[in-house]
């Protein structure tokens, strides 16, 4: 497997408080990766400064090879990176389908177009279609993204972000704000998507289960910085992961 | 993509279904003039006229989600380009006059929407505001070249090189002049359909909604809302230009900000959040106005009492109100 994406010495500041401190981190072509850490770890900042929400104060970030650390977010998304957001982020007055055809229009590059119709483009609505049908969502095409269910916005989410090819997709907290019941449906539709397309996959995940089952690698932050990085058999050992991160009962005094 | 499964019905997203209530509502404005009263078929020109100019300002409120309280800026660009090419060239064909105001108003909006895109809600307003009022204070001033508040004089124009206003100037605006108003309205109606329309129209859409997930499906946020504006402007301008001839005047007032007041509060009324608002909403307030002058003098006070009702008993605008009592008595 080659590296899809690394940073080297990426640094974010906030005052004095170092978000993402002096981070290395690397994404292998193909793998379905975790992020977890604590709350306030650093995890999403980084995801935020790999996808372009924010700048780096140093440090550089490669995506195949080349250098995007100054690239907008648009560059990044033309060359491959896509995210989907920790608070579910849609258009809430545009339907299920037209939220994911708009990703379709936009990687197309259709989205210049005044002059067309975007409704007689068959095309695109019959790619968004077979999206939402991998996404198991085609029952609810026609319903406006602010009417779906927690779970269905998270999926409708990650859904909008696979609709722009990525090869890097983020993904911040799938699961996050869903019943327990909903996590593994949800989780297993995304798992399916990903690996069946060789996209690579960075989760960050609170729920060890979820992390723990569906993940090749994963890497620990704490306070700005990669704690551990390894597989999942490797981190359930870790020592330093275990005190921090997980906290058994065994090390509690 | 592994799986095909499922197609779309087609026939439920037809933008035709739309002409099911244009052509009729045309064949009325086209059955008009032989109908009504030349006074009437006047009043209803200068209707669409501003229906025009609420057009190409809802792109941005209704489309784009941005509140622009500087279009009366573009609407006198439009009719002051139309006064000074009679004043300077000594052009009289309508034609040359919306091709050059289509240019001035590209040109002003081009280096106002650089300022302004770069910021939303209402410091997006305050600006477009300001910058307006730099113009009216151009007109104001400026008066050997603009006229000052006396304004300038704008005769009738040739229309598409053969008919021209010689005699009967009445006559000629509540027909051919009439007729021409229509035909770019109609135009101008069509063209911005397809604009909201289009797969750029949809990420207007999502700009509005949501914007930072919008630049996270790869739109260029200020590139797309820069384009708004411009259109947005123009034809607010195209509007400002077809104005000129059938007020025979145009003066520093229409640059003033309470005119894109008149503007926002026109398309308020109508309702915003649909493509038909503006028009009905322009037409509307148009007879409103001008029966509100001829009924009494303190006219703006009658004016806003019943714009204030209105807007209270009707806050999705008439348009949003009348689809509701249709969608009502449907499910009937």
């Amino acid at each position: 497997m080659s590296v899809l994406l690394e940073t080297r010495r990426l640094l974010k500041q906030f005052g004095e408080f170092r978000a993402v401190d002096h981070v290395d981190f690397r994404v292998q072509e193909g793998e379905v990766l975790a992020l977890i850490g604590s709350n306030g770890a650093g995890k999403t900042t980084l995801v935020n400064l790999i996808s372009g929400l924010l700048r780096a104060d140093a440090g550089q970030i490669l995506f195949r090879g080349q250098d995007v650390t100054q690239q907008t977010v648009h560059q990044r998304i033309a060359a491959g990176i896509a995210r989907s957001f920790q608070l579910v982020n849609l258009f809430d007055q545009l339907s299920a389908l037209d939220n994911v055809a708009l990703s379709i229009f936009s990687r197309q590059g259709k989205t210049r177009k005044l002059l067309a119709l975007a409704e007689t483009d068959r095309p695109v609505w019959q790619e968004a279609m077979d999206i939402l049908h991998l996404f198991r969502m085609e029952s609810k095409a026609r319903t406006l993204a602010g009417g779906l269910s927690q779970g269905e916005r998270k999926l409708l989410d990650v859904a909008i972000a696979y609709a722009l090819k990525p090869r890097l997709l983020f993904l911040d907290e799938p699961t996050s704000g869903v019943s327990t019941r909903e996590k593994a449906p949800i989780m297993d539709t995304i798992s399916a998507v990903v690996r069946s397309e060789h996209i690579s996959a960075a989760i960050i995940e609170h729920d060890m289960d979820v992390v723990f089952s569906y993940s090749d690698r994963i890497v620990a932050m704490h306070q700005g910085a990669i704690l551990a990085d390894g597989t999942p058999d490797q981190i359930r050992r870790d020592e330093k992961v275990l005190t921090t991160l997980i906290g058994t009962p065994e090390t509690t005094p | 993509m592994s799986t095909v499964t499922t197609t779309i019905p087609l026939e439920h997203r037809s933008p035709l279904r739309t002409l099911g209530w244009a052509l009729p509502a045309l064949v009325v404005l086209v059955a008009l003039p032989w109908i009504t009263e030349q006074y009437q078929t006047i009043l209803l020109a200068y209707g669409l006229v501003m229906g025009i100019a609420a057009l190409g300002f809802n792109l941005l409120l209704g489309y784009t989600g941005l509140l622009s309280f500087g279009h009366s800026a573009y609407f006198g660009v439009g009719a002051y380009t139309v006064a000074l090419m009679v004043k300077y060239l000594g052009v009289s064909s309508m034609e040359l006059f919306l091709a050059g105001a289509i240019v001035a108003c590209v040109l002003v909006t081009a280096i106002f929407g650089v300022a302004c895109v770069r910021y939303t809600k209402i410091f997006f307003g305050i600006l477009t505001m300001a910058l307006s009022q730099v113009l009216w204070s151009l007109a104001f001033k400026f008066f050997w070249v603009t006229g000052g508040t006396d304004g300038l004089r704008v005769p009738t124009p040739t229309l598409l090189g053969v008919v021209t206003g010689k005699g009967d100037k009445i006559a000629f605006l509540a027909t051919s002049y009439y007729y021409y108003v229509l035909g770019v309205f109609v135009l101008c109606v069509a063209l911005m359909w397809v604009i909201v329309n289009s797969p750029f129209g949809r990420a207007l859409q999502a700009i509005r909604d949501n914007e930072v997930r919008a630049e996270f499906v790869g739109i260029q946020i200020r590139q797309y809302r820069w384009v708004a504006f411009l259109v947005s402007g123009v034809f607010t301008g195209l509007a400002g230009a077809l104005w000129v001839p059938l007020n025979g005047l145009t003066t520093p007032d229409i640059m003033h900000w309470t005119f894109s007041g008149e503007i926002v509060f026109m398309t308020v009324l109508g309702g915003f959040r649909s493509f038909t608002g503006p028009i009905v909403g322009a037409i509307v307030f148009n007879y409103l106005k001008t029966y509100a002058i001829g009924y009494t003098v303190y006219w703006q006070g009658l004016l806003g009492l019943v714009l204030v009702v209105l807007v209270l008993s009707l806050p999705t605008g008439i348009v949003g109100t009348a689809d509701r009592l249709w969608a009502r008595w449907r499910a009937k």
